[in-house]
């Protein structure tokens, strides 16, 4: 018992990386570091500093794959310089994209959530219902309770399925929506 | 089939609507969509080359017009907004025509007509762009791909529930309580066999019923009817008859 685990601890950094490598491999939705460093019982310090050397080892060796922050949680995916070929062989389509209005409306809610249909109206100028329904079905956005004003109107914001979709760590590595207004003008 | 999947995809710089000023009278019309009226706005603004901050709202307003009058003829369902933002343009049109300087000279400080418009138009342009960035973004996300789906992914289902799911679960489960609320609020009723028993225990006793007097006696329309009911079966099926001695008199059940 006492040899096994004396093993455990001196599990060297190349190892840790290979254990973390498979685990984040067979997880089916990004894993955070924080179940990593439960799974394998080791500091969740010690698990992000090799989760940063996996990703650089990743990007050194020129990899067709990489390991990428997404969601909160870590994922190993294709680089996109290879889409031609994978999506040949998956004998994948791009699939559908959202339409203009469904666009907006997404933009509207990853800003000012939570934001009321009302609300987006006052932005957008147009009535919206048909594209949250959209996003709703396509789990890009949630509802996220009423409002305490007149009528309790619902409250929408963008789901985890969003952060993945448009590969972003978390909300806040969207571009500020000031910037939007330096772009356009 | 190729087409078919085609008609799915969207491109955002292609299929934005234009309109192509061709010679004289004549408008060349690319379909596509215009978000809102706000997008239309913004398009018409940037076809004539005017600035945003001093719109030539009597030309823009014109134009604004010529559009929807186009889209009426060509059979484009016109949402109501657009309709919505014509009489807001019309509006700002005729505001403009009152002389503001004399009422600025009274000290009083007048907002130009167009402001309102101008800081929705810049507040909705920002979006529009945001929307076109997380466009772009969508489209870099489907050139990456993730492993292909392994047997421990269906043993794990529980994982892919979100929020959305469990609402939808949350939501089935209150309407099946509410259904079993209803439910008991029928159970308190008095069946057809407890009236019956009540009115025969009645005749019995009292050897004679007034008809009316005894559906006075019900609380509700629901009661009536069971109350009817039995009357009707207890006529039929048991030694009692109903008597008037009148015409329009009152009538009796009498035990015979």
């Amino acid at each position: 018992m006492e040899v096994s685990s004396e093993i455990e601890k001196s599990r060297s950094a190349i190892e840790l990386a290979a254990v973390i490598e498979a685990l984040i491999f067979v997880s089916d939705e990004p894993i955070t570091s924080r179940l990593l460093s439960e799974v394998i019982s080791e500091d969740r310090e010690i698990v992000e500093t090799v989760l940063q050397a996996l990703k650089i080892d990743y990007e050194k060796r020129d990899s067709g794959l990489q390991i990428r922050e997404i969601a909160g949680g870590w994922q190993i995916s294709t680089r996109t310089e290879y889409h031609d070929e994978v999506r040949q062989f998956l004998k994948t389509r791009p699939s559908a994209k959202l339409s203009l209005a469904s666009l907006e409306t997404l933009a509207v809610i990853a800003y000012k959530q939570p934001v009321t249909v009302p609300e987006i109206l006052e932005i957008r100028g147009v009535q919206s219902v048909s594209a949250i329904k959209t996003l709703l079905e396509k789990r890009l956005i949630i509802t996220k309770g009423h409002k305490e004003t007149v009528g309790r109107p619902m409250q929408y914001g963008t789901s985890k399925d969003f952060l993945i979709q448009f590969g972003l760590k978390d909300i806040n590595e969207l571009p500020s929506i000031e910037d939007f207004a330096d772009l356009v003008s | 089939m190729e087409e078919q999947i085609e008609q799915f995809t969207f491109d955002f710089y292609k299929e934005t609507a234009h309109i192509d000023a061709g010679s004289g009278d004549q408008l060349k019309l690319t379909l596509g969509e215009f978000a809102g009226p706000l997008d239309l706005l913004l398009f018409l603004i940037k076809q004539e080359q005017a600035n945003i901050f001093d719109i030539p709202i009597s030309r823009i307003a014109g134009e604004y017009l010529r559009y929807i009058r186009l889209m009426k003829e060509m059979d484009i369902a016109i949402a109501a907004d657009f309709i919505v933002m014509a009489a807001t343009l019309i509006e700002i049109k005729s505001k403009m025509l009152l002389p503001r300087e004399i009422a600025a000279e009274d000290g009083e400080d007048i907002d130009d007509p167009r402001k309102e418009l101008v800081d929705r138009l810049l507040e909705y342009e920002k979006f529009k762009a945001a929307a076109e960035m997380l466009y772009e973004r969508t489209t870099i996300e489907q050139a990456v791909f993730t492993r292909g789906p392994i047997e421990s992914d269906e043993n794990n289902a529980e994982i892919n529930a979100t929020v959305f799911d469990l609402l939808s679960v949350f939501q089935k489960i209150l309407s099946r309580h509410t259904e079993e609320v209803m439910m008991e609020i029928h159970r308190e009723e008095i069946s057809l066999a407890d009236m019956l028993k009540t009115l025969r225990k009645r005749i019995f006793d009292e050897s004679e019923l007034d008809l009316a007097r005894f559906f006075d006696e019900m609380h509700n329309k629901r009661e009536l009817v069971t109350a009817f009911m039995a009357v009707l079966e207890i006529v039929r099926t048991e030694s009692v008859k109903l008597v008037q001695r009148t015409t329009f008199g009152t009538i009796v059940l009498r035990k015979i």
